[in-house]
């Protein structure tokens, strides 16, 4: 550029640090909503290859359900139903959270801390009695 | 695509550590982003150690004794020192804020200084303010109206309708919100943010305004508002106390109401 002709070479500036975590301090309010997204990403791509994989069984007759069903009580898949079980509550609740948010109410900060808490809590205890109340253990 | 480190050219690399004078009692090490458009050299974290005994209680405080004492060089803005001016904005320990109004006392262990968080950096602590002031202008921030001036007075405003504005008319303009915005790191170029928004707000609520529904039919854009997910982060950082999360929010409810929702 004309103007800037007789200036010493600029160099190119560099982008200041953003990352949360190392230069941005995680807030209750930055966790939860990057946990609202992972669980729906989380719950799109696991639980709906859970369900098809369940469907596909079905389909296949009496023996191919069975081996599937046999998959599903072993650890791993505990395991995977399990955390599908509190992504779903959680996406729920977390959900819920954003209406009452989307119609401007419980938006200051210790609104949002105390609906924060609820909505974990919440999630746990759901999480809790569906796995027992399915497990048989209630 | 969001990013999720930093280019090459940004990487902070270890700076030169300061050590206090050997008569200091109360010693406070002070980690401060450096950057020389000169050198063109890879950003450094210098450290400072400074005697409290012989130091102002405040943040802003710290980093003029260093430029006053230590590294003349040091390069940020300030210009009020008592929070109503919005320069001296940075990222201290993790979250935006004024140094002026940032109390040492109030850190425990060594305080790390960072220019506000994804900007390009003129120097030091300095960023680049031009995209953000760009924004800002593109609201059209003054009042619209159609009706004629009133020839012998001001435009007049009940008590209620301007209460109304408590709470936003109080923004200085800092960018703590929107450079604490994950959002506005990834999508700044397009998303306005909250600072803009809130601004955008106590517009668009002004009784005096008479062009609210422009207002609105500008910001309805999937970018320019929609890119907030009520992340919150700019609430919990605003050092005015102010809530942008609310006043976003209050927008993207008179877009809806406006459609008969």
């Amino acid at each position: 550029m004309a103007t800037e002709k007789n200036t010493p070479e600029r160099h190119q500036r560099p982008i200041s640090p953003f990352m949360i975590g190392p230069y941005y301090k995680p807030q209750l309010s930055s966790i939860l909503s990057i946990a609202h997204r992972a669980s729906g990403v989380f719950l799109s791509v696991f639980g709906s290859a859970l369900l098809i994989y369940w469907l596909f069984a079905l389909s296949q007759g009496a023996a191919a359900y069975q081996a599937a069903m046999l998959w599903l009580v072993s650890i791993p898949g505990m395991l995977l139903l399990a955390a599908l079980c509190f992504a779903i509550y959680y996406h729920f609740f977390n959900g819920l959270r954003h209406l009452i948010w989307d119609t401007g109410r419980m938006m200051k900060i210790e609104q949002a801390n105390r609906s924060a808490i609820f909505v974990l809590s919440g999630s746990f205890i759901a999480s809790v009695l569906t796995i027992a109340i399915v497990g048989g253990w209630l | 695509m969001a990013e999720l480190s930093l280019p090459k050219n940004s990487k902070i690399s270890k700076g030169q550590h300061y050590p206090a004078a050997e008569t200091a009692a109360r010693v406070k090490t002070v980690k401060v982003y450096r950057w020389d458009p000169d050198t063109g050299e890879n950003p450094r974290l210098d450290s400072f150690d400074i005697d409290l005994d012989n130091c102002g209680p405040m943040v802003l405080d710290a980093i003029i004794k260093i430029k006053n004492e230590i590294d003349q060089s040091l390069t940020f803005r300030r210009s009020c020192r008592e929070g109503i001016c919005g320069s001296c904005a940075m990222n201290i320990n993790g979250t935006n804020t004024l140094a002026c109004t940032m109390a040492i006392r109030d850190i425990s262990g060594d305080i790390k200084i960072y220019p506000l968080p994804h900007m390009s950096v003129v120097k030091d602590l300095v960023p680049d303010m031009t995209h953000f002031y760009a924004q800002y202008a593109s609201i059209k921030p003054w009042l619209r109206t159609q009706s004629p001036t009133p020839a012998d007075k001001e435009r007049k405003q009940s008590v209620e309708a301007r209460k109304q504005l408590d709470g936003l008319y109080e923004c200085i303009l800092c960018a703590c919100c929107s450079t604490s915005c994950p959002s506005y790191w990834w999508n700044g170029d397009r998303y306005l943010g909250p600072a803009v928004l809130l601004q955008a707000y106590r517009w668009i609520i002004d009784s005096r305004d008479e062009d609210a529904g422009t207002r609105l039919d500008e910001l309805e854009d999937p970018f320019k508002l929609y890119r907030c997910h009520t992340i919150m982060n700019c609430t919990n950082t605003c050092p005015k106390h102010l809530n942008p999360a609310k006043a976003i929010a209050e927008i993207k409810k008179l877009l809806l109401i406006r459609r008969g929702a």
